[in-house]
């Protein structure tokens, strides 16, 4: 499997079942798109991540939450991006949204409400990046103990060494 | 590790419900999983999971490390089925570089794979009996288990840590009379699974403590997370193996046990079927396993033979370049998942260009699976916690990471 070059232009990924429907549904919602290795991934106004995702659990049938997970691009900034990779049982594919959140301003809304699984992913996130998730139940620490200081997987916290 | 105390956390409504700790210590909870029950009497009003006593921060070590280099990382995450892991990671590192692997090496790690299924299951089956007090069947399944660790270290040279699954290929061809001794175990296994069942499937004991106790549903199973044999239990037919074929899977014909019931023995019932199953897999592997390299062509990526480093300059510059300064992997991200046997198991990996990932993100499939611990127990008794932890074949390493 050579690669293959990296399509990032809505037009051509438009026939795309997951993106078809969120185009049709709410334009405004989808930043952008890319299609690289196979996967598809998603840009997802930050405003409009808990509505997409009830919409293709209800409508589009991605109905299983594989993974909620972030990456540090430190220094660029905005600098996190909270990935969801989706998967639907019935149609065999997935799909990876994603939101871009800024270093100063790290909050999303949680969307343990629509997937209750979302619950143990979003503290990992919160307890590791620092990044906060609105409407989520019960938001504390999980891996590092409760009075711990600062984000172990952010790029700017040294990986040896005193902090 | 969220809780310091129980006290602040779990906040009894009325007078007559209390807060018991149960574990980290815990000889049943698998590990050092720590549970805070609210009870009533016996029964359960709530529950909370407490993780991260294991927590090493292993996803913050594979940022410092080559890619090379994570692959024994990935042996520490779920200890009873390392080459599952390593085959995870080494697919969604082979994903990045665009890499193909050769079929012998791919045969291979299915056979392994479903090996180290089959010795995960024995160790799950052992602990899973021992916890609801039949103690002779972990006698009985570390007996199997023993065989198949000692076939593990005659490829890999240990029983445990294996490392065996390469970027590219394999680390090195099987030694000589392995096939035999892995078809030896695969003629015997079948009677050894009856022997098990013998002892627990017409049990009375062992039902009566198993059926109808920690039941999940099908649509609360999948809101929750669960994947795997758990959810295959609760009724639907999904395993990533048949429905999303890696590794040349799809050359395989095997059955996917599903149950309705969602039950705890339903759950065990889906996983000594997978155990039968498994044993087919890895027979007709054996059979069919194809000649020829076990490593890619990509002599930037795969470190050569050491033969070859021995006589040849551009092997021996490329064997050095790769141990000192691993080999650059193009920008990208990729999510790679396989059918661990606790679930979907699946690797994130975000490149930025050079010899290190910039992120790598295990999707365990325990994790997922805990979460639905406490909707299975609420509203039952503290002698079912047992047997529902059992059920969800939870690993701590996997867990904390």
């Amino acid at each position: 499997m050579p690669l293959t070059p990296v399509i990032t232009d809505l037009e051509q990924l438009k026939d795309r079942r997951v993106l078809a429907d969120l185009l049709s549904w709410r334009a405004g919602a989808v930043q952008g798109a890319r299609l690289d290795r196979n996967e598809l991934t998603i840009f997802i106004a930050r405003e409009a991540i808990r509505d997409v995702c009830a919409r293709l659990k209800t409508q589009v049938l991605t109905d299983f939450l594989s993974d909620l997970t972030c990456a540090d691009f430190y220094p660029r900034e905005p600098r996190f991006e909270v990935a969801y990779h989706l998967l639907s049982i019935k149609h065999k594919e997935r799909v990876r949204l994603k939101v871009v959140l800024s270093g100063d301003d790290a909050v999303v809304e949680s969307i343990t409400p629509v997937w209750p699984s979302a619950n143990f992913f979003e503290r990992e996130v919160f307890d590791l990046f620092g990044i906060r998730f609105l409407g989520h139940p019960y938001l504390r620490r999980i891996m590092m103990p409760e009075d711990w200081e600062g984000h172990p997987l952010r790029k700017d916290y040294p990986v040896e060494g005193y902090r | 590790m969220g809780h310091l105390n129980p006290n602040p956390v779990l906040d009894p409504t009325e007078d007559k419900t209390m807060v018991l700790n149960m574990g980290p210590q815990h000889p049943s909870t698998h590990g050092v999983l720590r549970l805070l029950l609210e009870i009533d009497g016996e029964t359960i009003v709530r529950m909370m999971p407490d993780i991260g006593f294991l927590h090493t921060g292993i996803e913050k070590t594979c940022e410092a490390k080559f890619y090379q280099q994570i692959v024994p990382l990935t042996d520490r995450i779920d200890y009873l089925c390392p080459m599952v892991n390593n085959l995870c990671y080494v697919m969604a590192a082979e994903k990045l570089l665009g890499l193909e692997v050769p079929p012998r090496a791919q045969w291979m790690r299915v056979m392994l794979a479903e090996l180290q299924r089959i010795s995960s299951h024995l160790v799950w089956l052992g602990t899973h009996a021992m916890d609801i007090g039949a103690m002779s069947v972990f006698l009985y399944c570390f007996r199997e288990r023993e065989d198949l660790l000692r076939i593990y270290e005659m490829v890999s040279g240990q029983r445990m840590m294996t490392s065996y699954f390469r970027i590219g290929g394999l680390a090195l061809d099987p030694p000589l009379g392995f096939f035999e001794k892995v078809k030896k175990f695969l003629d015997v296994f079948p009677e050894k699974v009856d022997e098990y069942e013998n002892l627990l499937t017409g049990n009375r004991i062992f039902i009566d403590r198993l059926k109808g106790v920690a039941q999940i549903s099908a649509e609360d199973g999948l809101a929750i997370g669960l994947s795997g044999p758990s959810l295959r239990a609760s009724g639907i037919d999904f395993d990533l193996r048949r429905d999303m074929p890696y590794c040349g899977y799809e050359n395989f014909k095997f059955k996917v046990p599903v149950k309705k019931e969602g039950d705890v023995w339903a759950r065990y019932l889906c996983r000594v079927a997978e155990l039968r199953e498994s044993r087919e897999i890895a027979k007709q592997a054996l059979e069919g396993m194809p000649s020829g390299p076990t490593k890619a062509e990509a002599p930037k990526v795969v470190l050569p033979d050491r033969e070859k480093m021995k006589t040849q300059m551009e092997a021996l510059i490329y064997h050095f370049k790769i141990v000192t300064e691993g080999f650059t992997v193009p920008e990208g991200e990729v999510y790679q998942a396989i059918e661990s046997p606790r679930g979907e198991m699946g690797y994130y990996i975000v490149s930025d260009g050079t010899a290190k990932p910039m992120r790598v993100h295990m999707r365990s499939p325990s994790y997922a699976n805990l979460q639905a611990l406490p909707q299975m127990c609420e509203g039952r008794l503290i002698a079912d916690v047992v047997a529902a932890i059992g059920s969800i074949d939870i690993v701590l390493g996997e867990i904390d990471r």
